[in-house]
């Protein structure tokens, strides 16, 4: 499928159906995500909001019974196309999750590992300093190179673990969750990372914090709940810019969401 | 209404009354206990000091060195061919069933656990681990001594290989189920194939528990002496892989019954060499075990 | 490298150090689960391999004496004439015998270690004393067996035999190698098995049931025996039919102690046989008729061991399904 993305639109996520086995996850949601920007998504818990970011590098592939209809435009070939390997797109589309799972190894070699598996060539040490530093994380590590990734704070090992995704330079980066683990202060310190992020890269987020995606978000993008037709199944009520959703909801279900009506 | 009144100023009786009958049912059952837990412990003590007691005393170099005494050679000799050939063989069984184990744990706890097949093969593994020991060498005479027309290390090898091979898969498949599911996720977020995930990420994380299966294995490996009945039999030789070999265990158990006396005397060094070794190995698996929780 | 970028061309940018992975990783990644799966098949067809290798091996005997070596006491081999009744039963009572033993021992044990009797410590250390039991050798307990525990079990089975002597279990006199000596060595094998596994049942007991006890009244030994011990009951049962198939699969201590006489007899003194012991004694020397008889002993024994370490996991897995809350 060829469809023209719009100029920034780097990756178009048109969710029409999601199964896991029987029961109907998503339906009907159109998410483009926009180049260097940072894209939120909001909603009550159960609305398929981390179902839809996790479709886009294909991490539901490992839950048994998943079945995706719909596209994934990126740069104009959908990531669901059979032709496609899903380990190629895990390796252009980085990820971050909720609990900071650094590996069991040193912070270098976590680091270091996405540039080994890409058969990174060149200066290792540069790299990995590099990485380090988008991540805000080197000052805190830059002596302690060879300790394991696991005696870091949470807030530490969660900038590691974003280090880690950056290091390759995917073009887009998805978040899910990730400062729920987190108390306040390192919630802080990886939001302001993320502002620095976007500049080079294409950011999705999914948060249960409103405040967060006004804070970070450029663009928000609201599912909710259906259970009109006896099961829970999630669905984007709205999406524009972060300013224009909060200020001037369009549908009643998004006013209500914003106004602490549910939850 | 005096009844009631009466009543609320009767307390119940809160002293402790020791000679109160269900309370003396107690101190019996429990003093039962007692002694049955002091009398369990007896054999192993028993052992241990026999063991030092009749084989202390054969403890030297040449124990380590010399090959078994001659017929009924008064005096002298060693075991020196039996510790080689347990080590031998236990190698060789260690060979075959790491790899194996390692690898079928590997579908069963990772890349096909639900399965038919790895439900059958997990059967399979339980299955066998009950097998009487007898059984292992009887097979392992059938395939490999009537192949290879002859006893020999190789067969005993195998006959042990059929021993280890389920406590090496079971607790290799238990350990990488552990993993954290969410280094798994870190693997694949990052674009791992299966197997890279499973190479890079998830067997280091596994490998000391794994190794502790290994040790265990080799430990009850070591002590076996049926399958070696009739496998590699026993020999007084030196270590020659195709021809019948010695082992610790088949030296004791032929030793054991021996009118000659020196040849009790290294029944019993031998005895307390291949515990000790037991124990070691016991040990061993223990502290990899203490560590990985750290 | 740069071949594999156009194949997948729109998925690299030219600023991102991502690669997709290269025909070496993908041709390893299959090499690898394969093997896996080869390994997961092979594990399958030994177990039927070796099934049918000894079942196949005991055809021809099936085939010409039919069921009758099961309850026939004659072994002639000139004649032809088998039966290995006397093993079956020696089998089967030396393992009822352990398991009687071990198992009062070996739940008492567990009911020790894990009711809090002891302080911590010293729970440790008597643990692994239980649990270095079962590391110790066959053929070294029964080593201990001839020259430690003969000698003193033989005053011992010399004065129950003379007293109770008119009692079946002690109707026979004890020349050292029998039942007894055998049995008690197997109980101490078969020991630790079932202390671990009741072990596990009893921990699995949920808290608010001992709270319940407790609560009501009972004193400590009330609460176990008349609630703990039953709901763990069935984690229990499992311990007990693994520690017997444990027994009926030794072979070493029991060939070494047991007296190898095809007697048949309910006295604990008489000497007996094993179907273990009966392989290991004559398998060295057996020429090819006597093979097929053998591995036909062979089949009995796998057959019964089988059928008892199938139920015993089938107890395990269903009791630790049910109750197992906190």
């Amino acid at each position: 499928m060829n469809t023209l993305l719009q100029d920034d639109v780097i990756l178009d996520c048109r969710a029409e159906k999601i199964f896991y086995s029987d029961f109907l996850a998503v339906r009907d949601s159109h998410v483009p995500i926009r180049k260097n920007q940072i894209t939120g998504f909001i909603g009550p818990s159960g609305c398929g909001k981390s179902t839809v970011l996790r479709s886009i590098n294909r991490m539901n592939d490992l839950i048994r019974g998943f079945k995706f209809f719909g596209t994934v435009q990126f740069h104009s070939m959908d990531i669901y196309d059979k032709k496609v390997d899903p380990v190629a797109v895990r390796r252009n589309i980085g990820m971050v999750f909720q609990q900071p799972n650094p590996f069991a190894m040193s912070i270098y070699e976590n680091v270091a590992f996405g540039l080994r598996l890409n058969r990174f060539k060149g200066n290792m040490d540069e790299q990995v300093e590099k990485a380090l530093r988008d991540g805000a994380l080197w000052d805190e590590v830059k002596d302690k190179l060879k300790k394991s990734g696991l005696s870091l704070s949470g807030g530490q090992q969660q900038r590691l673990c974003i280090a880690r995704a950056i290091a390759t330079g995917p073009q887009v980066l998805l978040m899910d969750e990730p400062c729920s683990a987190l108390d306040p202060i390192a919630t802080r310190q990886i939001e302001e990372l993320m502002l620095k992020l976007k500049e080079r890269f294409t950011v999705c987020i999914v948060t249960h914090n409103m405040q967060q995606a006004q804070r970070v978000a450029d663009q928000t993008a609201f599912f909710s709940v259906d259970i009109s037709m006896g099961g829970r199944t999630g669905y984007l009520v709205e999406m524009a810019a972060t300013k224009e959703l909060f200020s001037n909801p369009q549908e009643q279900l998004t006013k209500e969401y914003l106004h602490g009506e549910f939850s | 209404m005096n009844e009631t009144k009466n009543d609320l100023l009767q307390l119940p009786n809160l002293e402790r009354q020791p000679f109160e009958p269900r309370a003396l049912k107690s101190i019996l059952l429990s003093s039962i206990t007692v002694i049955c837990a002091i009398l369990a412990c007896v054999p192993l003590f028993s052992v241990l000091v026999m063991l030092i007691y009749r084989g202390g005393s054969r403890i030297n170099f040449e124990l380590f060195t010399d090959l078994p005494p001659i017929a009924f050679q008064p005096v002298g000799g060693g075991i020196s061919n039996a510790i080689i050939g347990t080590l031998f063989m236990v190698g060789i069984a260690a060979l075959i069933t790491v790899p194996f184990g390692v690898l079928a744990a590997i579908y069963l706890a990772e890349l096909g656990p639900h399965s038919k097949i790895a439900a059958v093969a997990r059967f399979s593994a339980k299955t066998m681990s009950g097998l009487p020991s007898i059984i292992a060498g009887v097979f392992a005479y059938a395939i490999m001594v009537i192949t290879m027309g002859g006893y020999s290390a190789w067969a005993g090898g195998v006959a042990l290989a059929i021993l280890m091979l389920p406590t090496i898969l079971l607790t290799a498949e238990e350990t990488i189920k552990m993993v954290p599911k969410r280094m798994k996720e870190a693997a694949f977020g990052m674009g791992c194939t299966p197997s890279q995930s499973m190479t890079k990420v998830i067997l280091p994380v596994a490998l000391p528990g794994i190794i502790t299966g290994v040790v265990l294995a080799v430990a009850r490996a070591a002590g076996e002496t049926a399958p070696l009945l009739f496998t590699a039999i026993f020999s007084e030789y030196a270590l020659e892989p195709n021809d019948p070999t010695a082992s610790l265990a088949v030296l004791i158990y032929n030793y054991s019954n021996s009118t000659s006396e020196n040849q009790l005397e290294l029944a019993w060094a031998a005895s307390l060499v291949l515990v000790v070794l037991v124990f070691i190995l016991n040990m061993v698996s223990r502290w990899i075990g203490s560590r990985t929780r750290n | 490298m740069a071949a594999e970028n156009r194949e997948e061309g729109i998925l690299n940018h030219k600023e991102t150090l991502a690669a997709p992975p290269t025909t070496v990783d993908k041709t390893f990644d299959k090499c690898f689960r394969t093997l896996t799966l080869v390994f997961t098949w092979a594990t399958v067809l030994l177990l039927a391999f070796i099934v049918f290798r000894i079942g196949g091996q005991a055809l021809p005997a099936l085939k010409e004496h039919g069921l009758s070596l099961l309850f026939s006491s004659d072994w002639d081999a000139n004649n032809n004439r088998f039966g290995f009744w006397p093993q079956i039963w020696g089998t089967l009572y030396s393992s009822f015998l352990a398991l009687v033993l071990g198992g009062f021992f070996g739940i008492t044990i567990a009911i020790f270690l894990t009711q809090d009797f002891l302080p911590h410590k010293l729970e440790v250390i008597l643990k692994n004393i239980v649990e270095l039991l079962a590391a110790i050798p066959s053929v070294v307990y029964g080593l201990w067996g001839i020259y430690v525990l003969i000698p003193i079990l033989q005053p011992v089975a010399d004065k129950l035999h003379s007293s109770f002597g008119w009692f079946p279990l002690f109707s026979t006199s004890f020349s050292g190698f029998g039942m007894f000596s055998a049995a008690l060595v197997l109980s101490i094998m078969i020991l630790p098995t079932i202390a671990a596994i009741s072990q596990d049942a009893l921990r699995a007991v949920p808290y608010k049931t001992k709270e319940a006890a407790f609560g009501m009244g009972a004193t400590r030994w009330e609460a176990i025996l008349r609630v703990i011990l039953p709901t763990a009951s069935g984690g229990i049962s499992g311990a007990l039919v693994l520690g017997l198939g444990r027994a009926l699969g030794e072979t070493m201590a029991l060939a070494m102690l047991v007296g190898n006489s095809a007697t048949v007899s309910l006295s604990i003194f008489s000497p007996a046989t094993t179907l273990a012991a009966l392989l290991a004694l004559n398998f060295p020397e057996a020429d090819l008729n006597q093979t097929g008889v053998l591995m036909y002993a062979a089949c009995t024994l796998l057959l019964i061991t089988l059928v008892v370490n199938m139920l015993g996991t089938l107890i395990i897995s269903a009791t630790s399904m049910k109750g197992d809350e906190r």
